[in-house]
């Protein structure tokens, strides 16, 4: 049977100018929040950013994002037939829209803050 | 120009990080080079073996008195008649060595009673596989690299960089250019060697078990090096990958340790056993090897004996709760949060795209025929001919990986001052560059749609048809995507990096379907319903080069006979 959520996600490239964007997503029950945002790309905005290798396994541990206000892993999180706001990590630097830094210092290219 | 932009300067540059990327990078490192480890994810994080939550095939002889002739046989057997016998051999031969080091550095392989423990999987004669309880092999093999190469100074390690071009002078590669995802800016790397570490291409189907960066990018960079492909033909389905229930947080192929333990029964929607249909009961025993598996379980869908989205069943309903309890250990409870009871409940399975038996073509130094340019892991193809045997994927990264390392820091060492020129920089700087006018595909929907046509047409049952028709498919969207990327070049653009993953899948997914065109024959993983039987005189391999924009394919015969590796 398919519901549908009401995904809220946080869209932009600096912390203070972004926006809020709202997409209606069908799902069947058991679908992560990552289910949910591959569908956007595919099906409304294919200009969304989202970290993730592993899909479904919950190994490579990139998929990290605060999902009305905690921190969860959207491979992981249950896509729900409600609002759900979706935001890049607070504690973490932003690149763009859900996408953070998070790798371990030593493996960035940058070692500091300094961009191209 | 080029001396604005970002530059590295390395003896080695390894791409990829999974097991065999690392191995590689420590490797390398210890026999005095300076390496840069890049990844397109995060380091050791985004590749197949963190993933893998399997076993690990190797004579360690720890079980039950083993040889590594034996696993040679059964490596041998498996591969259906066309390994290359010299790649197989060193897998085996290695073997051992390479997991008594990863037990020195602490990975925890299961034991029982002071020694390793070892265990049955199909196709092999006796108990051969490690592992790391429970299904947490891969992310332990992951985990203990990752310590490893953090002490070495000489290991520079950098994620979220996608290479993009392996960079050319007077036919030998030396080095690449690579977009910065963080940054969006090009990095060009100068490297005396060159490893390709970045696995297989299970992203090209829709149903697969591995990770989303296994688009087989490694692949076309080789191909357009002027590398030879082989065996590209050979696809491994893995049987009975999960498909319904919706199940998160698990590895999708998580269910054939516990169909050997405890005997998960095989069924189709009249709950009756089938693969004796097909030529291989179960007896008790199911270890059916996985081309047969797959194939008599779309033979069972396609005669309308399939479960509801479109597999089969598998169930543990004869097991009791206790039994289930034991043998999944945690894992009941993960299953449980999601609304899993194996006990009241069978679970959809169906076939994936799992493993690629095909690759880049090397010598047992890990050597391409372009100087510079070495490959290891899955990226590599021959050790395991037609079908690979289970348990021999992390075996062969970490034996691949570390032959790589050595070979490719003692090339280093030989090679003459590196030229800091290349024929293809200003193409490939102008790809990451993208200052043409954007266009407005939809480069997720594209990859999509092969994934599709992948599945549908280029899956573990094939026809000329199928193949013609993926052909024209894949024709239809090399075109459509256009000579120019799409996207912005900005900040972690993923319609960009998009449009670069298709630019190599559709150069691949066009290699796998012309050489499955080309076999008219079926074996192993490649079964052609229009050509059902194994055909002796098809016992060689297929070689896939890419000459002035197109691809050719030639036959040639892999070396078939045990030697003396050098050293």
């Amino acid at each position: 049977m398919t519901e549908y959520a009401r995904l809220t996600i946080w869209r932009g490239e600096t912390i203070d100018a972004g926006r809020w964007e709202t997409h209606e997503v069908p799902f069947e029950a058991g679908q992560s929040v990552l289910d949910g945002l591959r569908w956007i790309r595919i099906h409304r905005d294919p200009t969304l950013a989202i970290r993730f290798s592993c899909i479904n396994a919950n190994a490579c541990k990139e998929c990290m994002i605060e999902l009305d206000g905690n921190t969860v892993y959207a491979c992981t999180a249950r896509l729900q037939s409600r609002e759900m706001r979706l935001a890049p990590l607070s504690n973490k630097k932003l690149i763009r829209d859900l996408v953070t830094e998070i790798a371990p210092p030593a493996e960035r290219f940058f070692k500091t803050n300094q961009t191209a | 120009m080029a001396d604005l932009l970002m530059r590295v300067d390395t003896d080695v540059l390894v791409i990829g990080s999974g097991a065999a990327g690392m191995m590689a990078a420590i490797e390398a490192a210890s026999n005095g080079s300076r390496v840069l480890l890049a990844d397109r994810s995060l380091i050791g994080r985004g590749g197949a073996t963190v993933m893998a939550q399997m076993t690990v095939a190797v004579a360690l002889g720890s079980e039950t008195p083993d040889h590594w002739t034996h696993h040679y046989e059964d490596t041998l057997s498996s591969g259906r008649g066309i390994c290359n016998a010299q790649l197989s051999q060193l897998v085996c031969e290695e073997g051992p060595d390479c997991i008594r080091i990863m037990d020195d550095w602490g990975v925890g392989w299961a034991r029982k009673d002071g020694h390793i423990t070892q265990v049955m999987a199909p196709g092999h004669d006796r108990p051969r596989c490690v592992y790391v309880d429970f299904l947490n092999t891969g992310p332990a093999v992951s985990k203990t690299l990752r310590a490893k190469l953090n002490k070495i100074s000489d290991i520079r390690r950098v994620g979220d960089l996608c290479v993009v071009e392996l960079l050319k002078c007077d036919d030998e590669v030396i080095g690449a250019v690579a977009l910065h995802l963080g940054s969006g800016a090009p990095l060009i790397i100068f490297a005396r060697a060159t490893i390709l570490a970045t696995g297989g291409l299970t992203r090209l189907y829709h149903r697969n078990s591995a990770s989303n960066n296994m688009g087989g990018d490694g692949y076309a960079l080789a191909l357009r090096a002027g590398a030879f492909l082989v065996d590209m033909e050979f696809v491994q389905f893995f049987p009975i990958g999960h498909l319904a229930p919706r199940l998160v947080g698990m590895d999708p192929i998580m269910w054939d340790p516990f169909r050997y333990k405890l005997g998960g029964r095989l069924l189709n929607n009249r709950m009756e056993e089938f693969t004796q249909r097909y030529g291989v009961a179960e007896d008790g025993k199911y270890v059916i090897a996985r081309d047969i598996g797959s194939y008599a379980i779309l033979k069972e869908v396609e005669a309308g004996r399939g479960s509801p989205h479109g597999g089969v069943y598998l169930s543990f309903q004869h097991c009791s709760e206790f039994e289930l309890r034991n043998a999944f250990g945690p894992v009941i409870d993960r299953l449980a949060s999601n609304g899993i009871d194996l006990t009241k409940m069978s679970v959809e399975v169906a076939p994936m795209a799992h493993y690629h038996m095909g690759g880049i073509a090397v010598d047992v130094q890990m050597q391409t025929r372009v100087p510079g340019l070495f490959a290891a892991g899955e990226a590599v193809g021959g050790s395991n001919g037609a079908n690979r045997l289970s348990g021999n994927a992390v075996t062969e990264a970490l034996v691949f990986g570390r032959r790589a390392g050595r070979s490719a820091a003692n090339y280093a060492k030989q090679v003459a001052a590196r030229p800091d020129h290349a024929v293809n920089i200003d193409a490939a700087l102008d790809l990451i560059a993208a200052h043409s006018p954007p266009h407005d595909l939809n480069t997720p929907e594209l990859i999509q749609t092969l994934q599709t046509t992948m599945q549908e047409d280029v899956g573990a049952l094939r026809s000329r048809t199928g193949l013609e028709r993926a052909l024209s498919q894949i024709d239809r969207l090399t075109t459509a995507i256009g000579e120019r990327p799409a996207g912005n070049s900005n900040k972690f653009d993923m319609r960009g990096l998009d449009w670069l993953d298709l630019r190599n899948m559709l150069l691949v997914a066009r290699t796998v379907a012309e050489a499955a065109n080309s076999r008219t024959e079926s074996r192993g993983a490649h079964q052609r319903e229009d050509y059902p039987i194994t055909i002796p005189e098809w016992s060689f391999n297929q070689v896939v080069g890419l000459h002035d924009g197109r691809l050719s394919l030639s036959g040639f015969s892999a070396p078939k006979s045990v030697t003396a590796n050098a050293k």
